[in-house]
């Protein structure tokens, strides 16, 4: 009993041990999303300035089909590296993306898409950030998963990579589209 | 010389901490301000996670402080202020994490540990004392005196 004892801190050690290792594994800047499972934010986003052909975007075109919800800035480098992943999605997979274009310059903007292609079935402009905070956005590219009722299923933070489009998107997707 | 202190006297205070409240950001009504300030100082930057939104340069951290800043113009309370933003990002953005069933251990944990400390310290400090009191309470048998006299002969 008393060896037991004297084992205690040890034990104790470990316990703490495993507990750190556990949380270095964790990447810190994944942060769980508050809002999922919760309905997307109201919003009504006008049009990139120039780029009216597909309309802006607003919380109603989101209901009614699985869609995923990018936010992306031309300022931001990883955004370019998932914009390939981003077309695929839409163009091969079928896939309705909407873009939430975050506070970019509208020409910036323009010639981003210009360049490197619009996968996006509508954009929106939020040109002070507003509503992406509203959709708990800390830092871009940031991507959503809406099912049909209009709710968020799923978030990433950070470029969307082949590896997380095969794991988790198609699967939730298909999940999604059959609920 | 004079021109000297004043270059460093220059030189020192660019190394003071700037504040990363802008002008701009602040409140005509210093009531409402310190409000903002008191919350801001609550809220957790997302993007330099250890810092507050009031201490950090991010453009993210800025606009939180705003929105803040209009929350409280609205009208709202700093719970309701709180609120607007955990509804957002989660308790991760408290600075101080609420008292929940899973950060039972986060708020519990220090102290229990700094209990069971005291409790071990208290026991190990009673028993040293218990063997020191044993040495004093038990004199050497006539047997004993004589062996240690022996050996300290021998000594000499």
């Amino acid at each position: 009993m008393r060896r037991l004892l004297y084992l205690l801190p040890f034990l104790l050690f470990i316990g703490v041990g495993i507990a750190f290792y556990l949380g270095f594994e964790r990447d810190p800047r994944d942060i769980p999303s508050a809002l999922i499972d919760k309905p997307a934010p109201t919003f009504d986003l006008p049009a990139v300035p120039g780029q009216p052909a597909t309309g802006g975007l607003s919380s109603t075109k989101l209901a009614g089909d699985v869609t995923l919800v990018n936010v992306f800035a031309s300022w931001c480098i990883p955004c370019k590296a998932e914009h390939p992943i981003i077309t695929r999605l839409s163009r091969e997979q079928g896939v309705t993306v909407f873009g939430i274009n975050y506070k970019d310059k509208p020409e910036d903007a323009l010639t981003w898409l210009s360049r490197n292609g619009n996968p996006y079935a509508a954009i929106g402009a939020d040109q002070d950030g507003r509503v992406s905070i509203d959709w708990g956005v800390y830092g871009v590219p940031e991507s959503y998963l809406i099912d049909r009722k209009g709710r968020i299923r799923f978030k990433h933070v950070g470029p969307l990579t082949p590896q997380v489009v095969e794991d988790q998107i198609l699967p939730m997707i298909k999940h999604l589209r059959q609920g | 010389m004079k021109r000297l202190l004043l270059a460093a006297l220059l030189a020192l205070s660019s190394l003071s901490p700037a504040l990363a409240v802008q002008p701009d950001e602040v409140l005509a009504d210093p009531a409402l301000e310190t409000r903002a300030r008191a919350i801001s100082q609550e809220l957790r930057c997302l993007v330099c996670q250890n810092q507050s939104i009031d201490d950090s340069n991010a453009p993210l951290a800025r606009d939180l402080r705003l929105l803040v800043r209009d929350r409280l113009k609205a009208g709202d309370s700093d719970g309701k202020v709180m609120e607007f933003v955990t509804d957002r990002y989660g308790d991760y953005v408290l600075l101080r994490p609420p008292f929940k069933a899973i950060t039972v251990v986060l708020w519990i944990g220090p102290f229990a540990v700094l209990l069971l400390g005291a409790v071990g310290t208290f026991l190990f400090l009673r028993g040293r004392r218990g063997v020191a009191a044993g040495a004093d309470t038990a004199p050497l048998s006539a047997d004993e005196r004589r062996r240690l006299d022996a050996l300290l002969r021998k000594e000499d």
